[in-house]
């Protein structure tokens, strides 16, 4: 894994303010390597999206920093240089893109404002991006708007966007969550390609752990606003530690006609206000690891249990109580 | 899929819709063969048609419908053929319901859930008096999990997995004898949809109410298939049993699709299909799927026959 840390994200806390405070992103942590691609799984209402558009700048943060290649991204000026080298793929392709605007005019702004004053030098910079996304040939596709286009081709485009500025990172927001199964792979691999010949880190948002083994160097798991479980892809999926992600591991089905016979099992509840989230560890509640007298009083830190596996889970507090339970598998 | 008794069947089913560039041919030929107590799932990608297939098998046409026409046998008897208003009294929601795409968002926000549950009951006057039917209402919550204090709640008040519940719950109301879920997981979250697919599971085998189930989402269908169609631009490309259709697909579309699903619990290579399906205005003559095919040859250009192939069905060259 290339060690050169792009992003550093700490203490990170997004608050909405009603009548209290809705606690979308509540102490959130990590380190993203250049080059390095992380999923960002959680259901809705984890605060995985409040997270992407915090790291993108499009909502203030309450607390914590942001830190993107060494420097800290605050004021204004910064804000848009910082915004100018992260691209976003949005979850709705369609709802993305301008739809009184062509392909080329959409490529063309970005390169506009962000000072590209010469047309010759942003054409050809829009072709180029546009070779790259598959959108070829690229003369049928510059005079084009958004509804004469499939969705695969939308979320193209939409990447191209996201990359026509040659950013650093991606971040990407549940970018197949509406494209079908086939157009889905489609665009992950295309993702992955630039990812790989560009030295790219990509943040992928998705509620869809099945595809994260196929894209992503590491997971991260949220839960109430906070990353409960981070590790590489690989030792995530083999050797879950927290008792949400082995459920959440435990409930996604493989096409497999056996699951016809199968009940799953679900852990009670629903997920947690986050207006008034349950104190000690959120998914005490839910847990059927419940330790009483000590999930529901303290929020659990980082453990890590395995060099590189951290996991906010008091099983996992070698000072005490218990051993950690055997991973459930479906 | 037609060894049985055949309790509910479809032949030749087809429904197009006039536009202004020509008819859409959304449901054309399909038919499938469904024994009692059996689960169908028809999967396939956005634009194939399995919602108007839906809409078919219900009656619920739009206004611009082109053509209609085929035969939908329940325990034998061709409900196509009967007078629209005999139709609506005696079958739909009372024999064969549906839950709709997107159900959950379809609920009336003005009105509490538990009324909204009872109408079928009372439209249908399958309740003697309205506490008649909120007594049935609170046992048919009481069976997809609904707390009964959610009766007198508004859909605004109800988180989405409980709203699907309540959407189903209107659908069972009345006892079918089939219910088609149109995507009735797909907005849901992964704890949510693993909860709603056991309650189908445990219906299906507590009332032996038939389902067919129509989605994008193979790895979910697979959750409470019996039986599996393949759909693919208007039409059936295939039909088996659904461990056979799961270890084995037959028709190349079938393969294709398989092999673009992710496993959480295997490696495998991903591969998309490349292109993208036909325009239902004035499809291909011949095999709609000729175009992205590798398998494909001369006699692609006329249309396959369903093959019969052991005990499946498949509308390919390849198998004849």
């Amino acid at each position: 894994m290339p060690d050169e840390v792009l992003l550093t994200v700490r203490r990170l806390r997004t608050w909405f303010e009603l009548r209290r405070f809705v606690r979308a992103v509540d102490g959130v942590d990590f380190e993203l390597h250049r080059g390095e691609a992380v999923a960002v799984v959680g259901e809705s209402g984890s605060g995985k999206s409040t997270l992407a558009k915090t790291i993108l700048g499009l909502h203030r943060p309450r607390q914590g920093e942001i830190i993107f290649e060494g420097r800290e991204v605050g004021g204004e000026k910064d804000l848009r240089r910082y915004r100018s080298r992260v691209g976003y793929v949005q979850q709705d392709p369609y709802g993305a893109l301008p739809p009184f605007m062509n392909v080329q005019r959409i490529l063309e702004e970005p390169l506009a404002i962000n000072g590209e004053a010469n047309p010759g030098a942003r054409m050809q910079r829009i072709r180029e991006v546009l070779d790259e996304v598959r959108l070829s040939p690229v003369e049928d596709f510059l005079p084009r708007f958004p509804h004469m286009l499939s969705g695969g081709q939308q979320q193209r485009l939409v990447v191209a966007r996201a990359m026509i500025l040659r950013p650093q990172l991606i971040v990407a927001d549940e970018p197949v969550s509406m494209l079908d199964a086939s157009v889905r792979i489609e665009i992950l691999q295309l993702l992955r390609g630039l990812q790989a010949r560009y030295n790219l880190s990509i943040i992928y948002i998705t509620h869809d752990l099945s595809t994260v083994r196929y894209f992503c160097e590491r997971v991260f798991v949220m839960y109430g606003g906070m990353i409960i479980e981070q590790a590489s892809t690989d030792d995530l999926l083999r050797n879950p530690q927290h008792p949400y992600t082995q459920a959440l591991l435990a409930a996604i089905p493989d096409p497999d006609p056996e699951n016809a016979s199968r009940v799953r099992v679900v852990p009670p509840g629903e997920p947690p206000s986050l207006l008034s989230p349950p104190s000690g560890c959120r998914f005490h509640p839910r847990c059927p690891a419940f330790m009483k007298g000590i999930c529901e009083v303290q929020i659990p830190p980082d453990f890590e249990p395995a060099p590189g596996h951290r996991v906010a889970c008091w099983l996992y507090d070698e000072r005490g109580q218990g051993g950690p339970p055997a991973p459930s598998r479906a | 899929m037609s060894a049985g008794n055949g309790f509910f069947s479809v032949e030749d089913l087809r429904l197009h819709f006039r536009t202004a560039r020509g008819p859409v041919q959304a449901v054309d030929g399909v038919s499938f063969t469904l024994d009692r107590g059996r689960a169908l799932v028809v999967v396939g990608e956005s634009g194939c048609g399995k919602s108007s297939l839906a809409r078919a098998i219900l009656r619920l046409l739009p206004r611009n419908v082109h053509a209609y026409s085929g035969s939908v046998r329940l325990n034998g008897m061709d409900v196509m053929r009967l007078p629209e208003e005999q139709f609506r009294r005696e079958i739909r929601w009372t024999r064969l319901a549906l839950v709709p795409q997107g159900a959950m968002n379809s609920l009336n926000p003005v009105i509490r859930v538990g009324d909204q549950a009872a109408e079928p009951l009372l439209i249908h006057g399958r309740a003697g008096s309205p506490a008649a039917a909120r007594q049935s209402v609170q046992e048919v919550f009481h069976e997809v999990g609904v707390p009964r204090d959610f009766l007198d709640r508004y859909p605004f008040e109800l988180s989405g997995g409980m709203r699907q519940r309540v959407a189903l719950a209107t659908a069972l109301v009345t006892k079918p004898d089939l219910i088609v879920l149109d995507e009735p997981t797909s907005a849901l979250d992964v704890l949510t949809q693993a909860g709603i697919m056991n309650l189908l599971k445990t219906i299906k085998r507590e009332t032996r109410t038939n389902f067919v189930l129509i989605t994008h989402d193979i790895a979910a269908a697979s959750e409470i298939a019996d039986d599996a169609a393949v759909m693919y631009a208007g039409q059936l490309v295939e039909t088996s049993r659904a461990e056979q259709f799961y270890r084995e697909p037959l028709h190349p579309y079938s393969r294709a699709l398989m092999a673009s699903v992710p496993t959480l619990r295997a490696e495998k290579t991903l591969e998309f299909i490349p292109g993208r399906p036909p325009s239902l205005i004035n499809p291909p003559p011949g095999c709609r799927f000729a175009d992205r095919c590798p398998y494909r040859f001369d006699k692609c250009s006329e249309e396959p026959p369903m093959l019969k192939v052991d005990n499946r069905l498949v509308k390919c060259w390849l198998y004849r």
